[in-house]
């Protein structure tokens, strides 16, 4: 099966002047499959977040290829870059301010739809429908982002990520803002949603807990590089590599 | 124990709704004064009265008369189509041309951001009036003159508020976000940016109004404004300083309407920036 991410000698180097050049992610490879749940964890640091949003393109990457779909989309701009947006996701870390704090989650949610053509009004039953596919009441698609909880502003990004029916959906430490109760409940959303919808999550996160519950593999990131590759439960209770070891331990 | 708290927050919040209204009312009914102003007038504000001149305040000349005996109450009114007119036209332009520069600026970044920020600095380093008096000098007299020399060295003001206020925007997890949504650079801009930096730029714009009113009014006095006979406050004022020891009123008069009409539009900036504040929860 061709993989649906592809990323091939991702380097990112930050030159600032004065300074030594500090290279945050270094000959970084790894295959997302279509329906796959693929975890990256790693400490503050090791260059997770660095990754993903060179995959998404809101950092351009120092050398290296990135393949979507079998499209390159390394050095895409402009308009071609918008597009590849039909095709992957993210949901951030920090859900409320991840809203135009004067815009309501309803226009956050249908943006994208509107941005790629829908009539407004149409998008805006969309976000609705979506809403509650997440579980919130119609009436949140007026509610502005101040006024929900994290949990709430939470789901409603996730179905932000979802209106444009993406391939690909990135969680950066999506969780980790949000107590245990309401992280269970995103996570269900989550499994859910992947029975309905034909899609591929890649996790970016430190719960070691979370990533042998959920994700079918996971990648071990250690200073910009990837040290381990393989099956939850093997590579957390069969550690490989000492600095795998080291973050297991610190976390039991 | 919440309560209390709660009352005195509601009557703050009061206060201040109490205060806009009433600051806005007088500011726009100054706005309006000085729109209609020629239909305000008791009096054809040029017309001379050689043998009435210098009269003392009465009920036909509520301000009493100048010089030439022309009505100040009809003066002052139409002064206020000059100033308060020409301000609003003066800080309107520098707050969309300064945000404009600013916002542009602080998105593109790299060498024109360098270019226009040092233009910026230089316009910075020299005295506001100083600065002005050369420019309207060089072109010449005239409220239009004088327009254009306080907008040459108001607007960097704006275009650092807006810089700054994108900047901080630019960066925050929000606009990331409408990046994914697929938005362009101009749709960032107008949809996001904008409203997200608009409090900070209105506020100095509502606070800038009374200083730009005295510095147009400082330019008038110092004969590089209006132009005699043209009524404008700056000017009378100085038209008439030398009658101030023996008739008061014939400068008062102008003297009062500046410091009536900045002070309003001050008080309202004020107003503007607490009710605009994050602080204050509405």
């Amino acid at each position: 099966m061709d993989p649906i991410v592809k990323v091939e000698h991702l380097t990112k180097t930050f030159k600032s002047r004065g300074r030594e050049d500090y290279t945050a992610v270094d000959d970084v490879n790894f295959s997302l499959y279509p329906g796959e749940k693929l975890a990256i964890i790693g400490e503050s640091g090791s260059g997770k977040t660095t990754v993903v949003n060179m995959l998404t393109r809101l950092l351009d990457c120092t050398s290296g290829r990135i393949l979507l779909d079998g499209e390159d989309i390394t050095n895409v701009r402009g308009k071609a870059l918008r597009e590849i947006y039909r095709k992957v996701q993210m949901v951030f870390q920090t859900p409320v301010e991840s809203f135009d704090p004067r815009r309501t989650l309803g226009d956050g949610i249908s943006e994208s739809l509107v941005n790629h053509g829908m009539k407004k009004k149409e998008a805006m039953q969309e976000a609705i429908r979506l809403l509650s596919l997440c579980g919130l009441e119609d009436e949140f698609a007026k509610r502005y982002p101040h006024e929900v909880s994290g949990g709430q502003c939470q789901r409603a990004a996730i179905a932000r990520a979802l209106a444009i029916k993406p391939k690909v959906l990135i969680l950066d430490e999506a969780t980790s803002a949000l107590d245990v109760t309401v992280q269970e409940e995103v996570l269900n959303l989550l499994t859910k949603i992947k029975e309905e919808m034909d899609i591929s999550y890649l996790f970016i996160c430190h719960d070691i807990a979370l990533v042998q519950n959920f994700c079918d593999r996971v990648l071990v990131m250690y200073q910009g590089r990837i040290v381990e590759e393989g099956i939850p439960d093997e590579v957390i209770l069969h550690p490989k590599e000492e600095y795998t070891k080291n973050l297991i331990d610190s976390v039991l | 124990m919440r309560e209390p708290t709660v009352r005195k927050q509601n009557i703050h919040h009061n206060h201040l709704k109490t205060r806009l209204i009433i600051f806005g009312t007088l500011a726009i009914l100054l706005v309006v004064c000085s729109f209609f102003s020629e239909y305000l007038c008791p009096y054809d504000p040029y017309l001379q009265d050689l043998g009435n001149a210098k009269a003392a305040p009465s009920l036909a000349h509520l301000f009493g008369t100048d010089r030439y005996g022309r009505d100040m109450l009809s003066r002052v009114i139409a002064g206020s189509r000059t100033s308060i007119y020409s301000t609003l036209l003066l800080v309107g332009f520098i707050t969309v041309f300064g945000t404009i520069a600013g916002i542009v600026c602080a998105w593109n970044g790299g060498r024109l951001d360098s270019v226009v920020m040092r233009i910026s600095d230089m316009f910075l380093a020299f005295p506001g009036l100083v600065f002005a008096l050369a420019v309207a000098a060089v072109l010449g007299g005239g409220v239009q003159n004088a327009i254009i020399a306080l907008a040459a060295i108001s607007w960097p003001k704006y275009a650092r508020v807006a810089r700054s206020q994108t900047l901080a925007q630019k960066e925050t997890v929000y606009i990331r976000a409408a990046r994914l949504s697929g938005c362009s650079s101009s749709k960032l801009i107008i949809k996001h940016i904008l409203p997200n930096i608009f409090g900070p730029v209105l506020v100095t714009a509502m606070l800038d109004i009374g200083t730009m009113m005295m510095e147009l009014a400082g330019l008038s006095f110092l004969g590089l404004g209006a132009k005699p006979p043209v009524p404008e406050w700056g000017s009378m004022l100085s038209d008439t300083r030398n009658l101030l020891a023996t008739h008061p009123w014939v400068t008062l008069a102008p003297g009062f309407a500046i410091f009536v009409s900045v002070m309003i539009f001050n008080l309202l900036g004020d107003t503007v920036r607490d009710w605009l504040d994050p602080r204050n929860a509405r």
